[in-house]
Protein backbone atom coordinates (compact mmCIF):
# COMPACT_ATOMS: atom_id res chain seq x y z
CA UNK A 1 0.00 0.00 0.00
CA UNK A 2 3.15 2.65 0.99
CA UNK A 3 6.06 3.17 2.72
CA UNK A 4 5.14 3.41 5.91
CA UNK A 5 6.94 1.29 8.74
CA UNK A 6 4.82 -1.66 10.77
CA UNK A 7 3.30 0.22 14.05
CA UNK A 8 0.14 1.06 15.86
CA UNK A 9 -1.92 3.60 16.40
CA UNK A 10 -3.59 4.69 19.61
CA UNK A 11 -7.07 6.53 20.02
CA UNK A 12 -7.65 8.18 23.08
CA UNK A 13 -11.35 8.15 23.93
CA UNK A 14 -12.03 5.22 21.23
CA UNK A 15 -15.07 3.47 22.97
CA UNK A 16 -18.01 6.05 21.43
CA UNK A 17 -18.45 8.58 19.49
CA UNK A 18 -15.73 10.27 17.06
CA UNK A 19 -13.17 7.95 18.84
CA UNK A 20 -14.80 5.12 18.02
CA UNK A 21 -15.46 5.95 14.21
CA UNK A 22 -11.58 7.03 14.46
CA UNK A 23 -10.32 3.19 15.87
CA UNK A 24 -12.62 1.39 12.98
CA UNK A 25 -10.97 4.23 10.04
CA UNK A 26 -7.52 3.61 11.17
CA UNK A 27 -8.21 -0.54 11.63
CA UNK A 28 -9.64 -0.55 8.09
CA UNK A 29 -6.33 1.11 6.88
CA UNK A 30 -4.32 -1.75 8.55
CA UNK A 31 -3.45 0.05 11.30
CA UNK A 32 -3.14 -2.08 14.92
CA UNK A 33 -4.98 -0.10 17.10
CA UNK A 34 -5.27 1.05 20.59
CA UNK A 35 -8.81 1.63 21.84
CA UNK A 36 -8.43 3.79 25.14
CA UNK A 37 -11.09 4.15 27.46
CA UNK A 38 -11.91 5.89 30.75
CA UNK A 39 -14.90 4.00 31.97
CA UNK A 40 -17.46 2.21 29.21
CA UNK A 41 -15.63 -0.75 28.95
CA UNK A 42 -18.25 -2.63 27.09
CA UNK A 43 -18.32 -0.11 24.37
CA UNK A 44 -14.85 -0.47 23.66
CA UNK A 45 -14.59 -4.08 23.59
CA UNK A 46 -17.79 -3.59 20.89
CA UNK A 47 -15.51 -1.54 19.00
CA UNK A 48 -12.59 -3.96 19.07
CA UNK A 49 -15.21 -6.66 18.65
CA UNK A 50 -16.50 -4.33 15.40
CA UNK A 51 -12.56 -4.38 14.45
CA UNK A 52 -11.42 -8.28 14.67
CA UNK A 53 -14.02 -9.31 13.31
CA UNK A 54 -13.72 -7.49 10.02
CA UNK A 55 -9.95 -8.38 9.88
CA UNK A 56 -8.08 -5.97 12.15
CA UNK A 57 -6.30 -6.09 15.02
CA UNK A 58 -7.49 -3.89 17.80
CA UNK A 59 -7.02 -3.75 21.59
CA UNK A 60 -9.22 -2.36 24.89
CA UNK A 61 -7.16 -0.07 26.94
CA UNK A 62 -8.66 1.17 29.83
CA UNK A 63 -7.34 3.95 31.89
CA UNK A 64 -7.53 8.33 32.18
CA UNK A 65 -5.82 10.25 30.85
CA UNK A 66 -5.76 12.68 33.20
CA UNK A 67 -3.50 10.56 35.24
CA UNK A 68 -0.04 11.38 34.31
CA UNK A 69 1.05 7.60 34.42
CA UNK A 70 -1.64 6.26 31.97
CA UNK A 71 0.47 7.57 29.03
CA UNK A 72 3.01 5.05 29.60
CA UNK A 73 0.85 2.27 30.50
CA UNK A 74 -0.90 2.77 27.17
CA UNK A 75 2.28 3.52 25.14
CA UNK A 76 3.97 0.37 27.03
CA UNK A 77 0.98 -2.30 26.46
CA UNK A 78 0.76 -1.15 22.65
CA UNK A 79 4.38 -1.19 21.80
CA UNK A 80 4.73 -5.07 23.42
CA UNK A 81 1.31 -6.33 21.31
CA UNK A 82 1.81 -3.90 18.39
CA UNK A 83 4.80 -2.62 17.84
CA UNK A 84 5.60 1.00 18.08
CA UNK A 85 2.69 3.68 18.36
CA UNK A 86 2.86 5.65 14.98
CA UNK A 87 -0.21 7.40 14.98
CA UNK A 88 -2.10 8.81 17.95
CA UNK A 89 -5.19 10.59 17.93
CA UNK A 90 -6.03 12.55 20.91
CA UNK A 91 -9.90 12.18 20.86
CA UNK A 92 -10.67 12.20 24.27
CA UNK A 93 -11.97 15.12 25.91
CA UNK A 94 -14.74 15.89 28.47
CA UNK A 95 -16.89 18.77 29.24
CA UNK A 96 -18.18 21.29 32.28
CA UNK A 97 -20.08 23.69 30.55
CA UNK A 98 -21.10 26.64 33.00
CA UNK A 99 -21.11 30.20 32.24
CA UNK A 100 -17.79 31.81 33.36
CA UNK A 101 -19.04 33.14 36.80
CA UNK A 102 -20.43 29.70 37.48
CA UNK A 103 -17.32 27.75 36.42
CA UNK A 104 -15.24 26.93 39.56
CA UNK A 105 -11.79 25.68 39.49
CA UNK A 106 -12.64 22.19 39.46
CA UNK A 107 -14.11 22.61 36.48
CA UNK A 108 -11.86 24.52 34.86
CA UNK A 109 -8.83 21.98 35.78
CA UNK A 110 -10.59 19.16 34.81
CA UNK A 111 -11.39 20.11 31.08
CA UNK A 112 -8.12 22.01 30.38
CA UNK A 113 -5.83 18.49 32.23
CA UNK A 114 -8.03 15.93 29.90
CA UNK A 115 -8.20 18.25 26.66
CA UNK A 116 -5.08 19.82 26.87
CA UNK A 117 -2.33 18.45 29.49
CA UNK A 118 -3.23 14.67 28.64
CA UNK A 119 -2.69 15.46 25.10
CA UNK A 120 0.63 17.22 25.46
CA UNK A 121 1.54 14.46 27.56
CA UNK A 122 0.71 11.54 24.95
CA UNK A 123 2.02 13.55 22.14
CA UNK A 124 5.53 14.05 24.26
CA UNK A 125 5.67 10.13 24.93
CA UNK A 126 4.68 9.30 21.14
CA UNK A 127 7.18 11.31 19.27
CA UNK A 128 9.94 9.92 20.67
CA UNK A 129 9.97 6.72 19.09
CA UNK A 130 8.29 8.78 16.25
CA UNK A 131 11.42 10.94 15.32
CA UNK A 132 13.59 7.24 15.64
CA UNK A 133 11.32 6.10 13.11
CA UNK A 134 11.12 8.88 11.07
CA UNK A 135 7.44 8.56 10.47
CA UNK A 136 4.39 9.47 12.44
CA UNK A 137 0.85 11.06 12.93
CA UNK A 138 -0.53 12.87 15.09
CA UNK A 139 -4.38 13.98 15.08
CA UNK A 140 -5.32 16.52 17.63
CA UNK A 141 -9.52 16.63 17.81
CA UNK A 142 -9.97 19.93 18.55
CA UNK A 143 -13.37 22.25 18.11
CA UNK A 144 -14.89 24.91 16.51
CA UNK A 145 -15.24 26.43 19.35
CA UNK A 146 -11.69 27.08 19.76
CA UNK A 147 -12.11 29.83 16.95
CA UNK A 148 -15.85 30.83 17.59
CA UNK A 149 -17.24 31.65 20.57
CA UNK A 150 -19.62 29.27 22.18
CA UNK A 151 -21.14 30.86 24.91
CA UNK A 152 -21.29 28.08 28.70
CA UNK A 153 -17.96 26.28 27.41
CA UNK A 154 -15.06 28.96 28.01
CA UNK A 155 -13.19 26.17 29.29
CA UNK A 156 -13.65 23.72 26.75
CA UNK A 157 -13.22 26.56 24.19
CA UNK A 158 -9.84 27.25 25.67
CA UNK A 159 -8.56 23.80 25.75
CA UNK A 160 -9.23 23.37 22.45
CA UNK A 161 -7.76 26.48 21.12
CA UNK A 162 -4.58 25.59 23.28
CA UNK A 163 -4.65 22.67 21.32
CA UNK A 164 -4.59 24.10 17.70
CA UNK A 165 -1.67 25.91 18.97
CA UNK A 166 0.28 22.67 20.25
CA UNK A 167 -0.18 21.55 17.48
CA UNK A 168 1.09 23.88 14.90
CA UNK A 169 4.43 24.20 17.32
CA UNK A 170 4.71 20.79 17.52
CA UNK A 171 4.73 20.29 13.96
CA UNK A 172 7.06 22.88 13.36
CA UNK A 173 9.77 20.91 15.86
CA UNK A 174 9.35 17.89 14.40
CA UNK A 175 8.43 18.12 10.63
CA UNK A 176 11.83 17.42 9.35
CA UNK A 177 11.71 13.89 10.69
CA UNK A 178 8.79 12.80 8.50
CA UNK A 179 6.21 12.96 11.45
CA UNK A 180 2.98 15.24 10.83
CA UNK A 181 1.06 16.61 13.84
CA UNK A 182 -2.25 18.02 12.57
CA UNK A 183 -5.96 19.05 14.76
CA UNK A 184 -9.11 18.48 13.22
CA UNK A 185 -11.75 20.68 14.35
CA UNK A 186 -15.42 19.14 14.50
CA UNK A 187 -18.57 21.80 14.46
CA UNK A 188 -22.11 20.65 15.23
CA UNK A 189 -21.21 16.14 15.11
CA UNK A 190 -24.50 14.09 16.73
CA UNK A 191 -22.60 12.10 19.49
CA UNK A 192 -23.59 11.50 22.97
CA UNK A 193 -21.76 13.98 24.06
CA UNK A 194 -23.42 16.85 21.88
CA UNK A 195 -27.12 15.46 23.02
CA UNK A 196 -29.36 18.23 23.52
CA UNK A 197 -27.33 20.99 22.34
CA UNK A 198 -27.75 20.78 18.56
CA UNK A 199 -31.18 22.03 17.97
CA UNK A 200 -30.92 25.29 18.31
CA UNK A 201 -27.47 25.24 16.11
CA UNK A 202 -28.21 23.43 13.24
CA UNK A 203 -30.04 26.16 11.55
CA UNK A 204 -26.89 27.96 11.80
CA UNK A 205 -25.17 24.86 9.31
CA UNK A 206 -24.95 25.92 5.46
CA UNK A 207 -24.95 21.65 4.69
CA UNK A 208 -28.55 21.61 7.24
CA UNK A 209 -27.62 18.45 8.88
CA UNK A 210 -25.24 17.57 11.84
CA UNK A 211 -22.33 16.32 11.07
CA UNK A 212 -21.50 12.35 11.73
CA UNK A 213 -18.54 10.37 13.49
CA UNK A 214 -17.65 9.30 10.32
CA UNK A 215 -17.54 12.11 8.84
CA UNK A 216 -14.42 14.05 11.37
CA UNK A 217 -13.16 9.85 11.35
CA UNK A 218 -12.41 10.36 7.47
CA UNK A 219 -10.13 13.19 7.78
CA UNK A 220 -8.45 12.08 10.71
CA UNK A 221 -7.98 8.63 8.05
CA UNK A 222 -6.30 11.21 5.57
CA UNK A 223 -3.97 13.06 7.80
CA UNK A 224 -2.94 9.85 9.23
CA UNK A 225 -2.15 8.68 6.14
CA UNK A 226 1.42 8.15 3.89
CA UNK A 227 -0.06 10.41 1.55
CA UNK A 228 -0.62 13.42 4.07
CA UNK A 229 3.02 13.44 4.61
CA UNK A 230 3.73 16.78 3.88
CA UNK A 231 0.59 18.23 5.50
CA UNK A 232 1.49 19.09 9.05
CA UNK A 233 0.66 22.32 11.53
CA UNK A 234 -3.12 22.24 9.94
CA UNK A 235 -6.12 22.71 11.58
CA UNK A 236 -8.57 21.01 9.35
CA UNK A 237 -12.06 22.01 9.88
CA UNK A 238 -15.67 19.83 9.32
CA UNK A 239 -18.52 21.26 10.11
CA UNK A 240 -20.27 22.09 6.98
CA UNK A 241 -19.84 25.16 6.59
CA UNK A 242 -20.86 26.79 9.91
CA UNK A 243 -17.75 28.75 10.08
CA UNK A 244 -17.33 29.06 6.51
CA UNK B 1 24.76 -2.20 30.95
CA UNK B 2 25.13 0.67 32.19
CA UNK B 3 28.09 -0.07 34.67
CA UNK B 4 29.84 -1.72 31.87
CA UNK B 5 29.59 1.28 28.78
CA UNK B 6 33.19 2.22 28.07
CA UNK B 7 34.02 5.75 27.03
CA UNK B 8 34.87 4.22 23.67
CA UNK B 9 31.57 2.40 23.37
CA UNK B 10 29.66 5.82 24.19
CA UNK B 11 32.65 7.74 22.04
CA UNK B 12 31.18 5.13 19.25
CA UNK B 13 27.79 5.21 19.80
CA UNK B 14 27.65 8.94 19.42
CA UNK B 15 29.71 8.72 16.41
CA UNK B 16 26.94 6.20 14.90
CA UNK B 17 24.78 8.68 15.93
CA UNK B 18 25.77 11.74 13.94
CA UNK B 19 26.03 9.80 10.99
CA UNK B 20 22.30 8.66 10.85
CA UNK B 21 21.94 12.79 11.40
CA UNK B 22 23.44 13.50 7.86
CA UNK B 23 26.82 14.28 9.46
CA UNK B 24 29.76 14.07 6.47
CA UNK B 25 31.89 10.65 8.15
CA UNK B 26 34.79 12.71 7.52
CA UNK B 27 34.02 15.60 9.91
CA UNK B 28 32.89 13.43 13.03
CA UNK B 29 35.43 13.31 15.82
CA UNK B 30 35.90 13.91 19.05
CA UNK B 31 36.23 17.66 18.86
CA UNK B 32 33.70 18.45 16.33
CA UNK B 33 31.58 20.98 17.08
CA UNK B 34 27.92 19.85 16.54
CA UNK B 35 27.02 23.28 15.17
CA UNK B 36 29.50 22.44 12.18
CA UNK B 37 28.23 19.27 11.30
CA UNK B 38 25.16 20.95 10.96
CA UNK B 39 23.37 18.70 14.00
CA UNK B 40 20.97 20.93 15.55
CA UNK B 41 19.00 21.00 18.64
CA UNK B 42 16.17 18.22 17.23
CA UNK B 43 18.99 16.17 16.92
CA UNK B 44 20.43 16.51 20.32
CA UNK B 45 16.99 15.93 21.76
CA UNK B 46 17.16 12.45 19.66
CA UNK B 47 21.14 12.06 20.86
CA UNK B 48 19.88 12.56 24.40
CA UNK B 49 16.81 9.55 23.67
CA UNK B 50 19.68 7.14 22.77
CA UNK B 51 22.11 7.59 25.38
CA UNK B 52 18.94 7.20 27.66
CA UNK B 53 17.63 3.88 26.28
CA UNK B 54 20.94 2.53 25.52
CA UNK B 55 22.99 3.15 28.96
CA UNK B 56 20.17 4.31 31.63
CA UNK B 57 21.09 8.15 32.05
CA UNK B 58 18.94 10.73 31.39
CA UNK B 59 20.07 13.99 29.90
CA UNK B 60 17.53 16.98 30.50
CA UNK B 61 17.74 19.92 28.10
CA UNK B 62 19.66 22.07 31.01
CA UNK B 63 22.19 18.72 31.07
CA UNK B 64 23.28 19.75 27.38
CA UNK B 65 23.29 23.46 27.32
CA UNK B 66 26.65 24.70 26.70
CA UNK B 67 27.20 20.83 25.41
CA UNK B 68 29.01 21.84 21.84
CA UNK B 69 31.62 19.08 21.32
CA UNK B 70 30.93 15.55 20.78
CA UNK B 71 33.66 15.11 23.66
CA UNK B 72 31.79 17.21 25.74
CA UNK B 73 28.46 15.14 25.26
CA UNK B 74 30.85 12.06 26.35
CA UNK B 75 32.19 13.78 29.28
CA UNK B 76 28.30 14.63 30.68
CA UNK B 77 27.22 10.57 29.87
CA UNK B 78 30.27 9.28 31.50
CA UNK B 79 29.79 11.65 34.59
CA UNK B 80 26.06 10.63 34.88
CA UNK B 81 27.16 6.88 34.51
CA UNK B 82 29.44 7.57 37.38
Amino acid sequence: MNGRPEGSALVTGGSRGIGAAIAKALAREGWPVGVSYRSDSDAAEAVVEEITSAGGRAKALQGDIADPETAEMLFKTLEDEFGPVLVLVNNAGVRADGLSPQIDDEDWAKVIDTNLSAAFRLTRRALRPMIRARYGRVVNIASIVGQRANPGQANYAASKAGLVAMTKTVAAEVARRGVTVNAVAPGLIETDMTEGIAENLLEHVPARRPGTPEDVAECVRFLASDGAGYVTGVCLTVDGGLTA
Amino acid sequence: MAATATREEIEGRVFKALEEFGAEPDQIGPDAEFEAMDVDSLDLVELAQIVEDEYGVQLKGEDMEGVKTVRQAVDLVMSKLG
